[in-house]
């Protein structure tokens, strides 16, 4: 097994030629810098196409072009800059096109700074841009699963026919691990759908989003919501630690890595506490709350935003607090240690004495 | 007796949604007979655009995408990398290329990128109903301009020649429909095009200088006069890049 030490964003570039991606079209902005650099330094070696854009807008339309044609195809960006592409996102949701979106999150609203956050939860959840769609948003917490998920997502894309996230953030892009590199043979999917050219055997191939008639809008519409409740039900992805804790934290991403340093910390002290990381933001994974804890507390790197989500899945059976930061720096194991002892009102071997 | 004149297998045989006296049922004609000449419909992927010339996905028997607005080169860069033995070309009208998409035009350009833009200007936007384009003409009156256009709207942009100052592109070409004559060469200069990119010398560009009768205001017939009489003296047709040396100026 070939184990590498990787930052995060090259993680991805690597796992995306190992799962057959041919076709990467980006723009350069920090913190993701490096994905683009690493893809053009190997992606024609692979066989594949590296174009460097004029700009976000034009690099995620190339990635129309290219996804249309059959190629497993992809784009990366960081926050102002995936705000850029949700126009032709939306297109491809519409057009039933399968690709791979990275978004290694920096801070906002705005130009923001360079600095890691979490707060494009909502445009990367609830649609980004125009009408009703969805995107499966995966969120690792490591350089591995950096790794892993980018192979993952490309098979999802493929097997719904739709854009695929990964939202990521400028710590897990940053960061170095050791990674281990499995070797894929990338799943073959049937695409009959593509423009490829007619060689004057079959009816045109049309890739399009413009419905004008309202039925015909309609039935766009009611098959993308069935495809969306199928992935509801099959594609809820997380990780529970202490399922029957009294108190439930929930974070994803780096912030899920902190907590479970404050879980073992906080269960040494005696106190009933368990994570709930949630691998996959879209479909939120609602499975996990099934039993209610007696209390919630999200960790979130913005002013909370998954929040709404868990307090949906809950549906007011227990109290869900907040621990929020922003600005872009880390939420560290004592604030969350803290805010934890605050709400179990203070730690039992204190009680008792 | 043989027929002498029928619609290109490339055209299909569908109702089109354009006005009457629009041009682009004859630049539709022209694209498609040059693809069948060089009989490539079954290895031509085209791209459209938005505007009037959106439903071109619905009229070319070829393979399609349709690209958000001004975007046509950049979904079309996509396909053409992926596939490049493919024969890849955009369908864009003048709002569509020379306004919200001048920056992926202006790029693919720069990039030679081996594939053939229809460029189609008609110096309105037809499919909203008339506003003013970046090509309406200094003092065209339309619904955004209704004084007619000023200098603070905007100097009409020479698309053309404008592109033809990069060293991206392989060929430019003006050409106009406003009669039968120039219908006839504005068929060479597109056949042309796409003759380049078969040989892989890289971008092809033909601007075609159409007619809206029904943002004109005009008959059919006047407005082919008006293009003539107003869009020929400030976009003058001809060959405006050929090979490397720009032809502009």
């Amino acid at each position: 097994m070939e184990k590498r030490l990787l930052r995060g964003n090259e993680a991805i570039a690597e796992a995306a030629i190992r799962a057959g991606c041919r076709f990467y079209a980006g723009y350069p902005i920090t913190p993701q810098t490096e994905l683009s650099e690493y893809l053009a330094r190997h992606m024609k070696k692979a066989g594949g196409v590296f174009i460097q854009a004029e700009s976000e807008i034009s690099a995620i339309n190339m990635v129309y072009g290219a996804a249309g044609t059959g190629v497993r195809a992809m784009t990366s960006s960081s926050s102002p800059g995936i705000s850029l592409k949700q126009e032709a996102i939306s297109y491809m949701a519409a057009s039933e096109l399968p690709a791979l979106i990275v978004n290694v999150m920096r801070v906002g609203p705005g130009l923001g700074g360079i600095l890691p956050s979490q707060s494009d939860y909502f445009q990367a959840t609830k649609g980004g841009g125009h009408g009703d769609y969805r995107m499966v948003v995966l969120t690792p917490d490591s350089v591995q699963e950096m790794f892993d998920f980018t192979i993952e997502a490309f098979d999802i894309a493929d097997k719904y026919r739709m854009p695929v996230m990964l939202l990521a953030d400028g710590i897990l892009g940053q960061m170095t691990e050791i990674v281990v590199l499995r070797d894929i043979k990338p799943k073959s999917f049937e695409k009959s759908w593509a423009t490829t050219g007619t060689g004057k055997k079959r009816k045109h191939n049309i890739i399009n989003s413009l419905y004008i008639q309202p039925e015909e809008s309609q039935e766009l519409n009611l098959r993308l919501q069935m495809r969306y409740n199928i992935i509801k039900e099959k594609e809820q992805r997380y990780e529970v630690i202490n399922p029957e804790a009294d108190i439930m934290l929930v974070a994803f991403g780096i912030v899920a890595r902190v907590a479970k340093q404050a879980v073992a910390e906080l269960c040494k002290e005696g106190v009933s506490v368990g994570l709930i990381r949630p691998k996959a933001v879209w479909p939120f994974p609602d499975a996990c709350f099934s039993r209610a804890a007696k209390a919630y507390i999200v960790a979130e790197l913005n002013a909370g935003q998954m929040i709404e989500d868990v307090r949906l899945a809950v549906n007011g059976r227990a109290p869900v607090h907040a621990i929020n930061r922003l600005g872009g720096s880390l939420l560290t194991v004592e604030d969350i240690r803290q805010r934890v002892i605050e709400i179990a009102g203070g730690v039992p071997s204190a009680c008792a004495i | 007796m043989p027929v002498q004149f029928k619609r290109p297998e490339a055209l299909l045989d569908v109702y089109m949604h354009y006005c009457p006296g629009c041009s682009h049922g004859i630049i539709h004609r022209l694209v498609a007979q040059a693809i069948d000449e060089l009989g490539i419909e079954g290895d031509t992927i085209g791209v459209a655009s938005v505007g009037c010339s959106v439903f071109a996905y619905n009229y070319f028997a070829c393979d399609m995408q349709q690209a958000p607005h001004g975007r046509a080169p950049s979904v079309a860069t996509g396909i053409k990398r992926c596939l490049p033995d493919k024969i890849v070309f955009t369908y864009q009208g003048d709002g569509d290329l020379a306004a919200i998409g001048t920056a992926e035009i202006v790029h693919a350009a720069a990039r030679g990128e081996n594939i053939t833009v229809i460029f189609v200007n008609n110096a309105i936007y037809g499919m909203t109903g008339g506003q003013m384009a970046p090509t309406s003409l200094s003092g065209q009156i339309t619904q955004t301009t209704p004084y007619g256009r000023r200098p603070e709207d905007g100097r009409p942009i020479r698309v053309a020649e404008m592109l033809a100052t990069l060293d991206g592109p392989r060929y430019i070409e003006r050409v106009s429909v406003h009669d039968y004559k120039h219908v006839k060469a504005a068929a060479r200069a597109i056949r042309k095009a796409f003759e380049i990119q078969l040989r892989g010398e890289g971008f092809s560009l033909v601007e075609v200088l159409s007619s809206c009768p029904t943002n004109l205001r005009m008959t059919p017939k006047d407005a082919l006069k008006w293009v003539e009489q107003n869009m020929l003296t400030y976009y003058p047709i001809g060959v405006i890049k050929d090979g490397g040396v720009s032809c502009a100026g």
